[in-house]
């Protein structure tokens, strides 16, 4: 039967959730094989160098770079408090001296006599990685890190802003095609991470920021509308470092868009559980897409994991999503998959598919369809 | 058994292989997404490309194995290749055969790659417009992405140039600075600002960082004392032996070779890749320059190469012998798409959009093409608006190519920052667009636009080509394979550049110079190939094109009005033979300096009427504007 990869969202009720929890540098892995832990657990740290101040004791001193060695009353390898003596000059006939004080506290790290700067390295930096997720530790990477596994639903979303977080889930909309309201939002949203259905426009979401609610995952959201949030115009998708306090999950895409029922369905189905979510995105090689977590447990299980080698494409009879004009948004299912090239209205052939759009059948170039990946 | 294969050859010895008489040569080219493989074969005296494949790149999970994606693509060839021969054999199981014999093998097996994000570079100078721009000159025609240029008069405080080396990681750094016998103390600090940043390299924690120095060589041994324990460091000649000279190859060299050392050697699977080339793996985007410098060089014409993708845009030029390479890192058709529109604005590109747009579901439509980058426009309208963004991205990285592809500086004058950024008055840009004799597009949104005519506009319309100038596709991106070979074998990469690589569209002949609108700009008299007289004007505001082939040789007498110069001299009349094309001759009144599209209600009318005589998008018809 002829079939076709394409690479979809996936939006899974049950599957087993691998996360590499690993430190920017070597450190100290702090849990072990079969541990289990819990989101806020410390899983590995590390200190990173401090930061590196350079100090121009030539100039400030006023001597030459080949002096600062004997200028020097601090050397290499010694540690040194914020504004204690650090040099000091022989003046004229031993008067008229100038001392300089250490701008900050740390280690002499190196003294040039070609450039009469002296490095000093400030403390290093406590770093910490928690476990992000609910689950159990199943692997441990020497110095660098371990992996946490968990059970449960895995939804990714197409784009989002905002790092890691965890809250409850709250379903706001009674269908996924209704947009977010300001009336929606209430003090009891705070900290949660709050469904919407298909749109939240820019007044919603600033109300959302305004009452520290930990997530929004909702359909779609307007390109424009990020400026004004992350001050800057987003001209490359690769996010998740932004310091804002509301993580945002767009499932489907800019403008406003249904969420898929699917997806809807299965978060709401999850009413008041806690899930972890992250809204980095980076779309190069190596893609990431946003995730919404919800670990489950004991007999919430029942053992049928989605199967990734299960995945064989696009092809007849498949369910798939349509991801550009003139059907962006749309669902609709593979009717056939023509093996010769097609004229588009645009001029341009290409491969595609027969898919049934509400009864009607289109041709739809085949990289224009999102295969959606369900369990 | 992976690790035990070995490249295999057939019966004939390395000794009988004769780069410089190959019969057959396979080239591939390992891109971040797709490796394409090309075959060229000596026929009748002549090289030409027979048969290409092309697969998905294997360099990540689950194969993390460059070399499978690679006899993937060279299968897809082999199987072509025996529809016409059953008996051609150009793999062996899972290996390529070198050195053929009978129909067995290939006589050269050559790479390049841009897989895993291509090089990645940091370059440092003392001064930045002088020594800072000379490296990263060399870092750049070399191929490589330029993350960051750190100099001593940057303006940025030594810590912040070390949070930065920092936070980059770059593959490798460049370090120049000063003249041979200049001052040593400014290249040292920064020497030790890299020293005090210890960087890391991006791939592969377990190796030292190379650092390349081309500095003043009377600091070449406190460099060593500085830098030598931390990073593996290499001494090369000085990159600017004294202010009026550069001297960019032997730092280009050793970036090659690192890049082979360290880049390569750490991406997977390319070990065993590099075993299997005849010459070093070079990346996409050098080998690219080395085509494009050779043929400039071979046919002593005046080049512009500009290849669109998705993230970046590289501009490629050779104005009076001097080769230049700049990246636009955020200039991409889906990646950075959204960043065009930042950077041109909105209203730059609906300039170009022959319909009216509501802003907002246009920035969506944008936005959505950003994360879903590998969809195709369907619809018209939807080619449109990609198309009027490759214009914009086009145009900007052009702009930015004039603004680096420049003479000397610190040589005869001064010039102050407000210099650096006019771009017309300094006249000290190497590109002269009357002097250009030859514009190449490739990228997926040229080589793949559903008709020649609208490649043709679009690099009209971004570059402005002035007075005569010849345009061409690369249509299957060919030009990085054969970049490679121009290392080994020129005869047979010019061979097939001119005759298989280019798809000729035609000849853009614009005059220059202020004109008002209506009115006559110049007389044109055609004599076609069978001895058919064309007459007729120009006027402004007008564009048309007449049908020509590559091999037509169209005899034209061009009198441009009073004022307008067409390469001759302002008001000079031009006895020329013009080369046609897929396209033909373009003739454009829509005037060079100044140039500028109606911004009133007449704007849709007039790209309607110049998509009309250009045939650019033939489904509208005739009057659909009004």
């Amino acid at each position: 039967m002829a079939h076709a990869y394409t690479p979809g969202l996936k939006v899974l009720k049950e599957s087993k959730v691998d996360k590499t929890r690993m430190l920017p540098l070597k450190g100290e892995v702090l849990t072990k094989t079969g541990q289990e832990v819990s989101p806020d657990t410390i899983v590995a740290a590390t200190e990173l160098p401090g930061n590196v101040q350079m100090v121009n004791v030539a100039g400030q001193l006023n001597v030459d770079a080949s002096d600062v060695g004997e200028a020097m009353l601090k050397h290499e390898g010694d540690t040194i408090e914020k504004g204690e003596p650090l040099a000091r000059s022989k003046g004229l006939f031993g008067l008229f001296k100038s001392t300089l004080a250490s701008p900050a506290t740390g280690t002499v790290e190196s003294i040039s006599g070609v450039t009469g700067q002296v490095v000093l390295r400030e403390a290093p930096i406590p770093v910490e990685m928690d476990a992000y997720i609910t689950g159990k530790v199943v692997e441990e990477l020497p110095q660098e890190g371990v992996v946490v596994e968990t059970h449960g639903s895995f939804i990714q979303g197409i784009f989002g802003i905002g790092g890691e977080c965890q809250g409850e889930i709250k379903v706001i909309t009674d269908t996924p095609a209704r947009p977010l309201e300001l009336t929606d939002l209430d003090e009891s949203c705070a900290g949660k991470i709050v469904v919407g259905g298909s749109f939240i426009g820019l007044p919603v979401f600033r109300k959302a920021l305004d009452l520290n609610v930990a997530g929004i995952i909702v359909g779609g959201f307007n390109y424009q509308d990020l400026k004004p949030i992350l001050g800057y115009d987003l001209g490359v998708a690769i996010t998740g470092g932004e310091d804002i306090r509301t993580t945002l999950i767009v499932t489907e895409g800019f403008g406003s868009i249904a969420m898929a029922e699917r997806t809807f369905e299965l978060l709401k189905s999850h009413e008041g559980r806690v899930a972890s979510i992250n809204g980095a995105t980076q779309i190069r090689a190596g893609v990431i897409r946003p995730e919404v977590i919800v670990p489950l447990t004991g007999d919430e299980l029942t053992g049928t994991d989605f199967d990734e080698e299960s995945i064989t494409g696009i092809e007849s009879g498949s369910l798939v999503r349509v991801i550009r004009a003139p059907y962006f948004g749309v669902l609709g299912t593979v009717k056939s998959l023509p093996p010769e090239l097609r004229e588009m209205e645009s001029g341009t052939l290409v491969r595609v598919a027969e898919v049934t759009i509400d009864g009607k059948d289109a041709l739809i170039p085949r990289a224009n369809l999102e295969m959606v990946e369900t369990d | 058994m992976h690790e035990n294969r070995q490249k295999q050859r057939s019966n004939v010895s390395d000794k009988q292989r004769d780069f410089a008489n190959a019969r057959s040569i396979l080239a591939t080219d390992c891109g971040s997404t797709t490796t394409k493989a090309i075959l060229i074969e000596l026929v009748d005296g002549e090289y030409r490309q027979t048969f290409r494949g092309e697969a998905p790149t294997t360099v990540e999970a689950p194969f993390e194995d460059v070399t499978r994606g690679v006899l993937n693509a060279v299968l897809e060839v082999e199987e072509l290749a025996r529809q016409k021969n059953p008996n051609r054999q150009i793999l062996d199981g899972e290996t390529i055969v070198t050195g053929q014999d009978g129909d067995r093998g290939v006589d050269i097996y050559i790479s390049t790659s841009s897989a895993g994000g291509g090089l990645q570079m940091m370059v440092a100078g003392v001064v930045k417009s002088m020594t800072g721009e000379s490296a990263e000159r060399a870092a750049l025609g070399a191929g490589s992405i330029v993350m960051d240029v750190l100099a001593s008069n940057d303006g940025r405080l030594p810590h912040e140039k070390i949070a930065r080396i920092r936070q980059l990681r770059p593959d490798m750094i460049l370090l120049s600075g000063g003249i041979d016998g200049g001052t040593v103390s400014h290249v040292v600090e920064l020497a030790e600002i890299l020293h005090a940043a210890n960087p890391k390299p991006r791939l592969g924690m377990s190796y030292k960082l190379p650092v390349i120095y081309a500095g003043n060589k009377e600091a070449r041994q406190t460099i060593w004392e500085t830098l030598g324990g931390v990073t593996d460091l290499k001494v090369v000649d000085n990159i600017r032996p004294v202010l009026e000279r550069e001297n960019l190859q032997p730092s280009r060299d050793e970036i090659h070779e690192l890049f082979m050392e360290h880049v390569m050697a750490q991406a997977p699977g390319y070990k065993k890749l590099m075993d299997w080339t005849d010459a070093p793996i070079m990346p996409t985007p050098g080998a690219v320059g080395a085509i494009i410098e050779t043929v400039a060089r071979q046919e002593n014409i005046s080049v512009v190469g500009v290849d669109i993708g998705g993230a970046t845009t590289d501009v490629f030029s050779v104005f009076e012998g001097i080769f230049n390479r700049t990246v636009s890192a955020n200039l991409g058709m889906s990646y950075s798409v959204c960043n065009v529109l930042a950077e041109a604005t909105l209203p730059n590109v609906l300039r170009w959009v022959p319909m009216a747009m509501d802003e907002e579901e246009l920035m969506n439509r944008i936005g959505n093409k950003m994360i879903r980058p590998t969809t195709i426009p369907q619809a018209l309208e939807e080619l449109q608006i990609e198309q009027a963004i490759a214009r914009e991205a086009l145009r900007l990285s052009f702009v930015q190519h004039k603004q680096f592809a420049v003479g000397l500086k610190g040589v005869q004058k001064e010039r102050t920052i407000s210099d650096a950024f006019d771009q017309s008055g300094s006249g000290e840009t190497l590109v002269n667009m009357m002097d250009l004799d030859l514009l190449v597009g490739s990228g997926g949104v040229l080589s793949h636009a559903p008709r020649r005519h609208q490649a043709a506009r679009m690099m009209i319309d971004s570059f402005l080509p002035e007075g005569i100038t010849q345009l061409a596709v690369d249509s299957i991106f060919m030009m990085p394979q054969l970049g490679v070979l121009s290392t080994v074998n020129e005869k047979a990469a010019t061979e097939v550049f001119e005759k298989d690589c280019l798809i000729h569209l035609g000849s853009c002949i614009a005059p220059v110079g202020p004109v008002k609108a209506g009115r006559k700009m110049m007389d044109i008299e055609l004599t076609m190939p069978g001895g058919e007289k064309i007459n007729r004007e120009l006027t402004q505001g007008e564009m048309f094109t007449l049908p020509a082939s590559r091999e037509d040789s169209v005899k034209a007498v061009l009198k441009p009005v009073k004022g307008l110069d067409l390469g001759a001299g302002k008001g000079q009349e031009l006895s020329t033979e013009l080369r046609g094309g897929v396209v033909g001759l373009i003739f454009d009144g829509r005037g060079r300096q100044p140039f500028t599209l109606p911004d009133d209600d007449t704007r849709i009318a007039k790209l309607h009427e110049w998509s009309l005589a250009t045939e650019e998008y033939p489904q509208i018809k005739e009057g659909a504007a009004s």
